[in-house]
């Protein structure tokens, strides 16, 4: 790992001004970030360790909104029976991401921002990485390996898929991500904060230098209760999503009233599957519907060799999250 | 924004190895070092090698330490302490597992520089004095939870925080919250059996 200078700084402004400094790097728990260092795809002239900003730690369930510090870690607020209750999606696909001792260093504002694994953006060996080293190509799209790549929103520039897991409830449940930076606060949508790769994959969020994820607001409605996140993956724990589904769905009776559906380990960026929701509302949610629903969300997906089994595997885990949420808005498990 | 819940630090550690320790670490001052090294400038420019302090199973240890040095790496190099291994190097593994204020974590991904001040246990730490090994440590012996044994140091701390996260109620459970932890030997179904043994004896 090439050194750098580190910075621990206990106020916000302090970090704001340490982080605005080009090459500087922001590191809390570091799961991502030192090992990209350990490989050379980072290579900072300085850290700025937000770690020591403990106010950024707590989190809140509350009844009308839930509040989460950029710095509360995974394990923790995966592990939450409250939450578990309350929001079982923001729960599940916290605990069924990575390993218990990540989770445990992770941070919650580190991980909406995890890195593609990309295995050509993560090996410096390959010269072509548009990601990394803009304008170098793509080796992906180069006659590359591409069953871990993304089917929706890519490129002909970069087809690097978005792994994370949490991202996938946020967006389906209209988070909003608050920031603090030079140009001082301000909030997002979640679905804003993650940009399409077009000509420029390099460019991942709309966060400027220096600004900081301070925190992370869900707002409490009826669909979250009957939520569920179904992950596939080629072992049964501590995999990345070959595809998952963040679901939750309000019925009156029979009939659809609201339903959310956001993709995971399929797409350049965290997905929401608007189309599909449409499909479902105002109508009845059965094992067909459901299978409908999930055929639309992949309407537009552009397979490439080796992601071509994410399609009808993605449609399948899209049917049978939803299955599980109405279960849960029925008042089961 | 409240704190919600009570962190795995609140008991852990002390209450299962490290006895008085955190008195300790609050006499001694721990941490000190991290709460004046920081108006303005850098804690550590390119280069400077600062002073650390970690509490290690319970004794006090000073270290310089640059800034890209990792935990594992402070611990191995730094102090001798080679039971906690270094396998993938890249947080895949578990190898290299320590606890960490009371909470398991990959010492590969951990910056030294960044832990300033915390209190750390490894396998060395876990027997007591006279040699009587910890529980967890004899249930893997009895059990044969390993053979080549280089995953041992880091399944061990992980199956005890397993038990004390209270993520260990079934065979099921103990999988899932075991995964972080790879066994190229294969000895999944007598750590499994290990890791139960333990937890019916804390139990009864």
């Amino acid at each position: 790992m090439r050194n750098f200078a580190y910075h621990r700084p206990t106020s916000l402004a302090d970090a704001i001004d340490a982080a605005s400094a080009q090459g500087a790097d922001i590191l809390a728990g570091g799961t991502t970030l030192v090992d990209l260092m350990k490989i050379g795809v980072r290579e900072p002239d300085a850290l700025v360790d937000i770690t020591g900003l403990v106010d950024l730690e707590g989190y809140e369930i509350g009844s009308s909104r839930l509040r989460f510090g950029a710095l509360a870690r995974m394990a923790e607020v995966g592990d939450d029976k409250g939450l578990r209750a309350a929001a079982p999606v923001l729960a599940e696909s916290l605990w069924k991401a990575a390993s218990p001792q990540l989770r445990h260093a992770a941070r919650l504002g580190g991980n909406i921002l995890q890195r593609t694994r990309c295995p050509y953006f993560r090996d410096t060996a390959y010269t072509q990485c548009n990601k990394r080293a803009p304008g170098s190509g793509c080796a992906a799209l180069d006659g590359g390996e591409t069953k871990l790549h993304a089917i929706l929103g890519g490129s002909d520039a970069c087809v690097a898929m978005y792994p994370g897991d949490w991202a996938q409830a946020l967006i389906a449940f209209d988070a909003e991500v608050m920031t603090q930076g030079p140009g001082g606060k301000r909030t997002i949508a979640f679905a804003d904060l993650h940009v399409l790769p077009g000509e420029t994959p390099e460019i991942e969020t709309i966060l400027q230098p220096g600004e900081i994820v301070t925190g992370i607001t869900v707002p409490v409605i009826p669909a979250l209760k009957a939520s569920h996140y179904l992950k596939a993956r080629d072992r049964e724990s501590y995999a990345f999503a070959t595809a998952s589904a963040a679901v939750g769905v309000e019925m009156n009776g029979d009939t659809v009233v609201d339903v959310r559906i956001a993709l995971g380990g399929v797409a350049s960026v965290p997905w929401r599957a608007r189309e599909a929701e449409d499909s479902l509302k105002g109508g009845p949610l059965t094992e067909d519907t459901a299978r409908q629903a999930g055929h639309i969300a992949f309407a537009g997906a552009k397979a490439l060799e080796g992601s071509a089994y994410k399609i009808k595997l993605g449609a399948d885990v899209v049917a049978g999250a939803l299955m599980t949420a109405k279960s849960r808005a029925n008042g089961g498990q | 924004m409240t704190q919600n819940s009570v962190p795995p630090k609140a008991g852990l550690s002390r209450r299962s190895f490290l006895g008085t320790s955190g008195a300790i670490g609050a006499a001694l001052g721990l941490g000190a070092g991290k709460a004046a090294a920081q108006q303005g400038g850098p804690v550590a420019a390119v280069g400077e090698r600062p002073k650390i302090t970690l509490m290690v199973n319970g004794q006090r240890r000073t270290i310089t330490v640059e800034p890209r040095t990792t935990l594992v790496e402070a611990l191995r190099d730094n102090l001798g302490l080679t039971g906690t291994k270094i396998g993938c190097n890249q947080g895949q593994c578990g190898a290299c597992t320590v606890l960490l204020d009371g909470r398991r974590v990959n010492s590969c991904l951990t910056l030294a520089l960044a832990v300033d001040g915390s209190e750390v246990v490894t396998i060395e730490g876990l027997a007591d004095p006279a040699g009587k090994l910890h529980p967890m440590q004899q249930a893997f012996a009895e059990h044969d939870a390993f053979q080549c044994g280089y995953c041992t140091p880091g399944q061990i701390l992980s199956a005890i925080a397993c038990i004390d996260e209270g993520h260990a109620t079934d065979a099921v459970e103990i999988r899932e919250y075991m995964s972080g932890n790879l066994c190229r030997c294969g000895a999944y179904p007598n750590i499994v059996a290990a890791v139960e043994a333990v937890r019916d004896s804390k139990e009864g």
